[in-house]
């Protein structure tokens, strides 16, 4: 099975999850006053997990036929000949900054997020990579913080920042 | 409409405006030629910057500026290096790689520049006679047919989305009308689908979505398959003179494809990309025999007319914007969000509510075109340098862009897992083919479309405003017929083809 008939069933999935949600638990706790609307919060939900149902299905069954198969960017059946531990690793990286991003502070996630991201990719010449994650750090930390007016912690809590 | 013409230019040529403009065109020109970041990824960078200006006018001038300059800069990617940055450049590369392998560099990117500005400066004019006639008869609509037509613009984004993919298009529209469903919605006062996380009680970020929608993917693509990165070198770029001779047979071109350009881009789910490759493919046709053999080995007509044809239908998306309120594109439909970020719905009130931003935005676009082919022109040479950044620093300061825009619009690190975890989907959905902008359109779109259709169904009592109103009805009526016609012609064509095979 292909991936994008892959991706249908899972969308089934979340369209039933979704429809079940719209069609029985989520006029429990609506207000009795509420039922004599014509339209429920459910109303349109209900709707979207129908037609979401069936187009899945359609994908799912292979009902709308395709022209054959179309060149694409990226052949996912060869994933492993690109370089995914590097997209791998920078989708952690990113998640090690979302956590961070708040007990470590802006100043040093960021430097960090920069000159790690550069190296997982390959680079090597610190004395580059360096001053370019701190410029780029204070420069976008000034413009956020300073121009923008949105509050950015920039040290960690223990520093006082 | 005089007087708001007049508005328009007072606003427009304001010290700050004249500077958002500017700005915006370069900052666009710069993002757009990294091969990889569509136009659609660098507004969504850049909604944060516009949404804290806090000013409406400044915010779609900038984003409209960033724009034109996305659609110029990949112009030049494609030229220079035949690795086109935006999808609505690939046709721009037919010829223009060929002209610059042929050391006439600097003469095709002046084509280009030209083309792209008498595209978009048509594309303007026509844009400021249709959009106020076309908004004075949407000021007729009811809620009733506001819905039937947001309805008629998603399933025609799915209808034309091509041939094997309208089931696709589908599903993503309607993932995003149910994402956009989660938190509280307008008309009722109840969380919904929230899962009891308080962080989802407002509904997830726009931004967050466009983010995670186009800048991630396109920038794992980047890391995943770095031969596309644009490692190669510009050579010089000299001699950016055209002749009197190459002027006279381009302006036709020029002329028939700011016209077609402007009305295809005016279609919801057309634009640009499909622009451009129908005005090479119809001057092709058109041109003489011996034309038609230097189409593909350099032909500067070859090269006008997608260039043309790109820019005007850039300009003709913005008609169902700013007169309807619904988005036709990807980036319309961001455009849209960050407006309605700050509090202007655009629709057909706007021109009489805000007439100082319509017409702001539509004198920007002469601005912005302008600025472009006097500032950017003379420029490429200096700007096309940034071709050389490594992408050992690019990528992650791409990445850090997308997590700074998310965070900032919300303030909220939940935000940033969220972006990372639809960045994770929305890289498989392009892996198996799945269309992206229209999950972004339905999730904008959502929130609007659920409050007309709640508000026919109370006014009616139930949904007999479908057959009441019979302009309601008859657009939904288009509206399933967008969505089954095209799988009935190909399932008729799929027959008649089997049945030549079988039959004599």
């Amino acid at each position: 099975m292909a991936l994008d008939r892959w991706i249908a069933l899972i969308l089934l999935g979340f369209c039933l999850v979704y429809g079940y949600t719209a069609w029985f638990t989520m006029d429990a706790s609506l207000a009795p006053f509420m039922k004599r609307n014509p339209v429920w919060p459910s109303t349109f939900p209900k709707l979207l997990s129908v037609m979401g149902i069936g187009a899945s299905l359609i994908i799912l069954f292979g009902l709308e036929k395709n022209e054959g198969p179309k060149p694409v960017e990226i052949d996912y059946r060869r994933l492993l000949d690109y370089n995914l531990g590097q997209a791998v690793t920078l989708l952690a990286l990113m998640v090690a900054y979302a956590i961070c991003l708040r007990p470590v502070g802006f100043i040093i996630s960021t430097g960090a997020f920069l000159i790690l991201g550069s190296v997982v990719l390959g680079e090597r010449k610190w004395h580059v990579m360096i001053p370019v994650a701190a410029i780029a750090t204070l420069v976008v930390w000034y413009l956020v913080q300073q121009v923008l007016g949105i509050y950015l912690r920039p040290l960690p809590g223990f520093l006082g920042g | 409409m005089l007087e708001g013409i007049l508005l328009g230019l007072q606003t427009a040529f304001s010290i700050q405006m004249l500077a958002m403009v500017i700005g915006g065109c370069l900052i666009g020109t710069f993002i757009g030629m990294l091969p990889g970041l569509g136009p659609m990824s660098i507004i969504a960078i850049m909604i944060p910057v516009a949404i804290s200006m806090g000013d409406p006018a400044a915010a779609v001038i900038l984003l409209a500026g960033v724009y034109y300059g996305a659609i110029f800069g990949g112009s030049t990617s494609s030229i220079l290096l035949n690795a086109p940055g935006v999808a609505g450049t690939v046709a721009t590369s037919f010829d223009g790689y060929p002209m610059a392998k042929q050391g006439k560099a600097g003469k095709a990117l002046t084509i280009a520049a030209i083309a792209s500005f008498c595209g978009g400066t048509i594309g303007a004019v026509l844009l400021m006679v249709f959009a106020p006639a076309l908004s004075s008869v949407a000021l007729l609509f009811h809620s009733a047919e506001y819905f039937a037509l947001m309805v008629v613009g998603l399933s025609a984004i799915a209808a034309f989305s091509g041939a094997g993919q309208v089931a696709k298009a589908m599903i993503m529209t309607l993932l995003g009308l149910m994402l956009g469903t989660v938190g509280e919605g307008t008309m009722f006062s109840l969380p919904r689908f929230t899962m009891g996380i308080m962080d989802l009680q407002s509904g997830l970020g726009f931004v967050t979505l466009a983010m995670a929608m186009f800048a991630l993917p396109e920038a794992l693509f980047l890391v995943l398959k770095p031969a596309e990165a644009g490692q190669g070198q510009a050579e010089a770029i000299k001699d950016l003179r055209i002749t009197r001779a190459e002027a006279k047979s381009i302006a036709p071109v020029i002329g028939r494809q700011s016209i077609q350009g402007f009305f295809i881009g005016v279609l919801p789910g057309a634009g640009a990309t499909i622009a451009s490759f129908l005005g090479y493919a119809v001057e092709r046709n058109i041109a003489t025999k011996e034309e038609q053999d230097q189409f593909g080995k350099g032909s500067i007509k070859g090269l006008a007319a997608p260039e043309t044809a790109n820019n005007a239908a850039c300009t003709g998306s913005f008609v169902p914007l700013l007169t309807l309120g619904i988005p036709g594109s990807g980036t319309t439909a961001i455009l849209l969000g960050a407006l309605i970020a700050l509090n202007v719905t655009p629709g057909p009130r706007l021109m009489i509510d805000e007439p100082q931003i319509f017409w702001a935005v539509i004198i920007s676009m002469y601005i912005g075109n302008f600025v472009l082919l006097v500032l950017n022109l003379p420029l490429i040479p200096y700007i096309a340098k940034i071709l050389s950044v490594p992408r050992n620093y690019l990528i992650p300061f791409i990445l850090f862009f997308t997590l700074m825009g998310a965070y900032i619009g919300q303030n909220n690190a939940t935000e940033l897992l969220l972006l990372v975890a639809f960045g994770i989907c929305a890289t498989a959905f392009r892996f198996a083919d799945y269309p992206l902008a229209p999950l972004l359109i339905g999730f904008i779109l959502g929130g609007m479309l659920e409050d007309n259709f709640a508000r026919s169904m109370q006014l009616y009592d139930g949904i007999s405003f479908i057959w009441e109103r019979p302009m309601t009805l008859g657009l939904l009526v288009i509206a399933v017929a967008l969505v089954i016609l095209p799988s009935y012609r190909a399932r008729r064509a799929r027959l008649r083809a089997a049945g030549v095979a079988d039959g004599d």
